[in-house]
Parts: C-alpha cells; sequence; structure tokens
C-alpha cells in the first residue's frame, strides 16, 4: 500500500517537474530564459538560496496547479455532458495503471520494489497501453465539434496503426530472454548485458512508437495547434484540461519507464545488478531508476522542439509501410539466429 | 462466501448487464454508448478469467478486444453517422419470432443445465503460464489453430476485395 502512495506521489512530482523541465529546456532551446519569476513571499526572504530556486523556476509549478484549480471550469452547452467529463479522467487512468508493473528498484529491506509482479506483465502493459486512446476519442466525440472531432479520429487510426509496431517490436525481446514477466526480464539483463546490444532495431521501433503513442512531436497530430486548435481538448478548460495535460506526461513516464526496464536494464548498472541487501544500495537503485527515466524524459522534451511535424499520410506511411514490415522481419531473423544457435551442440 | 465467489458475481453481473445495455439501453440509442458498454462487458469478462487464473487470456482479452477491435469499431461509428438511432417501431412479426426463438433456446438450455449434474470442476491445464500454453496450442492443437489463422485470412482477404469497388 505504501508503495502504491509513494509510485503515485512520485509520478505527481514528476509530472509538476517535467511541465517546468519542458519550458525551461525549450526556452534554452529558443535563446529565451524560460520561467524565472514566481515564488511565494516568503520564499525570497532566503538569502541567496530564494533568489536562486526563483530563477530556476522551482516555484512554477506551483503557480501553474493553483492555477489550473482556480480557473472557470466552463463547459459549453453543446457538448455531451457524460462523456465530456468521463473523457479526461479515462485519459489519466492507464498511464498509471502501467507504471504498476514495471520494477523501480530491487530490494527496500525485504519489500520488492514493484507494485505488482504479474507473470504476463508486458502484456498487461500493452492492454492498459491500448486503453488510453479510449480518452482521446470520447474527448474528440464528446466535444461534438469539428476541430477535437478531427483530433479524435485522428489519434483512433494512429494509435491503433502504431500500437502494432510497439507490441511487435518488443516480441524479439522475449525470443531471447523466455519470459514474459518484466522482474524477470531484468534479471536477465543482469547477467547478460542490456538488451538494446541484442535488438537495437527493436529499440528504434520501440522508440518512435512511443513518441507516436503518447501523442508527442513529431507525432501529435491529434492536438496540432496550427490546424486543429489544439484537437481533442479545445473545447476543455480549467482542471479538465489539466487531466489531459497530465495524462500525456503520465504517459510518457509510463513509456519511459517502459524502455528503461526493456532495453536499458531498469534498476541495475553494471557492476551494481545484485538484489539490494542493505536500505542504501536498495535506494541507490531507485536512484538508478530514475536517473535513467529522467534521461528519457529530457529526451521527449529535446525532440518535441527539435523536429517539426509530419505530415498526416507521411505518419501512416511510416507505420503500415516501414515499422511494421521492419519489425517482422525483426522477429523472424531473431527467430532464425536462435533456431541456430540452439541447434549447435 | 469467499472472496472469489463475490467477485465472480460481481463480474458475472457486471458482464451481463453491460452486454444487456449494449443492445437494449432504455435511456439511449446512442451507438457511441453502445460500444462503450461493450468495452465494459469485455473487461468484465477479463475479470472473469483473472479469477480462472488465466492471466494470459485476460490480458490479450483486453488487447486484442477492447484495445483495438473496439477502437476500429468506435473509429467506423464516428466515421459513418454520429446521428442517435431512432427507436424502432415493433412489428407483430419480429416481436412473434423474437419471443419464440429465445423462448426455444432458454428451453434448450435449462433442460441442459437441468439435467447434467453440476461438475466438480476441472483442473486447469494451462493456469497462467504463457509457455504452457503455447506448447499446448503449436503441439498439441497445432492444426485447428492454424485453420483458424487461415479462415481469418480469407476473411481478411474477402474484406479488401468487398471494399475495393474496381477490380480488373
Amino acid at each position: 500500500m505504501l508503495k502504491v502512495v509513494g509510485v503515485f506521489g512520485a509520478v505527481l512530482t514528476m509530472f509538476a517537474y517535467a511541465v517546468l523541465a519542458e519550458r525551461k529546456i525549450s526556452a534554452w532551446i529558443q535563446g529565451r530564459v524560460g520561467p524565472n519569476r514566481t515564488a511565494p513571499p516568503l520564499a525570497l526572504k532566503i538569502p541567496f538560496l530564494g533568489a536562486l530556486l526563483q530563477s530556476w523556476g522551482i516555484f512554477q509549478p506551483m503557480a501553474d496547479g493553483l492555477k489550473a484549480f482556480l480557473k472557470e471550469d466552463f463547459t459549453p452547452n453543446y457538448v455531451r455532458k457524460a462523456y465530456f467529463w468521463l473523457a479526461p479522467a479515462i485519459s489519466m487512468v492507464p498511464a498509471f495503471l502501467v507504471l504498476a508493473v514495471v520494477p523501480f528498484g530491487s530490494k527496500l529491506g525485504n519489500e520488492p520494489m514493484v507494485i505488482a509482479n504479474l507473470d504476463v506483465g508486458i502484456l498487461y502493459t500493452f492492454g492498459i497501453i491500448s486503453l488510453g486512446v479510449y480518452g482521446v476519442v470520447l474527448a474528440g466525440y464528446a466535444s461534438n465539434s469539428k476541430y477535437p472531432f478531427l483530433g479524435g479520429i485522428r489519434s483512433s487510426a494512429q494509435m491503433i496503426s502504431y500500437e502494432i509496431a510497439m507490441g511487435m517490436s518488443v516480441v524479439p525481446l522475449f525470443l531471447i530472454v523466455g519470459e514474459l514477466n518484466l522482474s524477470d526480464v531484468i534479471t536477465w539483463q543482469a547477467k547478460n548485458g542490456w538488451l538494446i546490444l541484442y535488438s537495437p532495431i527493436s529499440f528504434v521501433i520501440f522508440l518512435i512508437a512511443a513518441f507516436a503513442e503518447t501523442n508527442r512531436l513529431p507525432f501529435d497530430l491529434p492536438e496540432s495547434e496550427t490546424e486543429l486548435i489544439g484537437g481533442y481538448h479545445t473545447e476543455y478548460s480549467s482542471m479538465k484540461f489539466a487531466l489531459f495535460f497530465m495524462g500525456e506526461y503520465a504517459a510518457m513516464i509510463a513509456a519511459s519507464a517502459m524502455m528503461v526496464t526493456l532495453f536499458f536494464g531498469g534498476w541495475t548498472l553494471p557492476g551494481l545488478s545484485e538484489p539490494a541487501s542493505s536500505i542504501a544500495v536498495g535506494l541507490l537503485h531507485i536512484g538508478i531508476f530514475v536517473a535513467k527515466l529522467l534521461a528519457f524524459m529530457v529526451l521527449f522534451i529535446w525532440v518535441r522542439w527539435m523536429l517539426p511535424r509530419f505530415r498526416y499520410d507521411q505518419l501512416m506511411d511510416l507505420g503500415w509501410r516501414r515499422f511494421i514490415p521492419l519489425a517482422l522481419a525483426n522477429i523472424l531473423v531473431t527467430a532464425v539466429v536462435l533456431w541456430m544457435r540452439s541447434a549447435k551442440p | 462466501m469467499a472472496i472469489q465467489d463475490i467477485f465472480f458475481y460481481l463480474f458475472a453481473a457486471l458482464t451481463l448487464l453491460c452486454a444487456f445495455l449494449v443492445v437494449a439501453n432504455p435511456f439511449t440509442r446512442n451507438p457511441v454508448t453502445s460500444a462503450m458498454f461493450l468495452v465494459l462487458s469485455i473487461i468484465s469478462m477479463a475479470g472473469l478469467f483473472v479469477l480462472l487464473h488465466a492471466f494470459f487470456l485476460a490480458a490479450v482479452q483486453v488487447l486484442v478486444y477492447a484495445g483495438a477491435v473496439m477502437v476500429l469499431f468506435l473509429f467506423v461509428i464516428m466515421l459513418l453517422d454520429l446521428k442517435e438511432e431512432t427507436a424502432r417501431t415493433f412489428k407483430t412479426f419480429g416481436v412473434v419470432t423474437g419471443i419464440l426463438s429465445v423462448g426455444a433456446l432458454a428451453a434448450i438450455a435449462f433442460r441442459a443445465i437441468a439435467t447434467s449434474g453440476v461438475g466438480t470442476g476441472l483442473q486447469p491445464q494451462a493456469e497462467g503460464s504463457t509457455r504452457l500454453l503455447g506448447r499446448l496450442l503449436f503441439k498439441d492443437y497445432l492444426l485447428p489453430f492454424e485453420i483458424v489463422s487461415v479462415l481469418l485470412l480469407v476473411a481478411m482477404v474477402g474484406a479488401i476485395l468487398l471494399s475495393k469497388k474496381d477490380i480488373k
């Protein structure tokens, strides 16, 4: 139970500061300063540190959160009420459910650091990820106006397409490891080296599909501002909009956690791969996991501000005609290589 | 009553209720609502699989049906027509044949249940283990498995053929 609360709290904090990181990094890339003004009244009284934290924008997420709560929650009178309320909630939940099976550390005391150690971990993850699309589609439908509707349609097509490539890209991993349980995948990687060395093509496909699944640029067609005015969340305001926003970042966190677990050894580092026997090492393992995860978050943000958006037909072409055949070939080649190896005495 | 039993009745009731609301929702005839209730029904069915320790089936149920098939359904519903279907008027012929066929099926089902004693339950063969399930599918039941795949392929080719208007 403590673990659930802990992970939930950690993800919410990470969400708040991921937004800050997004704003700061985008500012650096565009030669701006980024948020550096917000500070609660008393914080500036602290000598040196107060002003430093202010210039880093550390207090900005508090202001953002407060703003989301206090703004008027406006519901246009032409929307379909039930779905309009349901959609933001649905878009939040799946990302959190995915994180339940990701092992984020080895052990603290005797407690394994994973909320639910499922035998079919990876299948569960993909099942839940595939439910994420409902939030967006229902939002588009509930808003009952043209731009959100187009956003919803685009997103359902995009997510179905890339889910296939994503699902097939991880099959070689499980051919190699022979287990579906995410903890076992990490144990295997601790023994034999990270899986990105064995199957780099899988990683490339998974990474790009993850961008498409989380609706991030260069694949953020469901919400492209220039042509769809924000897409599926055009009609949303205040806290409901904040929930969509949170859903997107939680999905990014979940996707990063999956990549760390599947390709980069989870909480292990070479030389630090034994399950922890003391509290300090246990905390260190959690720290390693979080550090790897943050590296991927920065990558997500970095790519968003460096690349232009794809055109819709290019997106579909890339998904169906490049990645799916590539992923299939990858499965086949891996299977043949494994078979040849096992045939040797 | 054990906790599993409570969950069983809960999920079974949810499955049936949602399935009923898919086809005969008294409040609205909105196709999207029907589709969403079908999703709920599928997810509660996955819950039943979990209670049987068939985790693989449960995960695949959610992944394939709730995550892919129903999203496509929604996609098609939204693309085709978004208006609420108007309440249908009932024709005498339809009502009579409907009641007759449902009654006949219910009688058959009731008789089948009444005459056969309740079994003690089978030992689960592929409990949870994906490895075991794969072995069963690809060794003992390879032929039916492949035939089903070919059937799906035929359906897919047929659908493409039917949707293409200009075939040379």
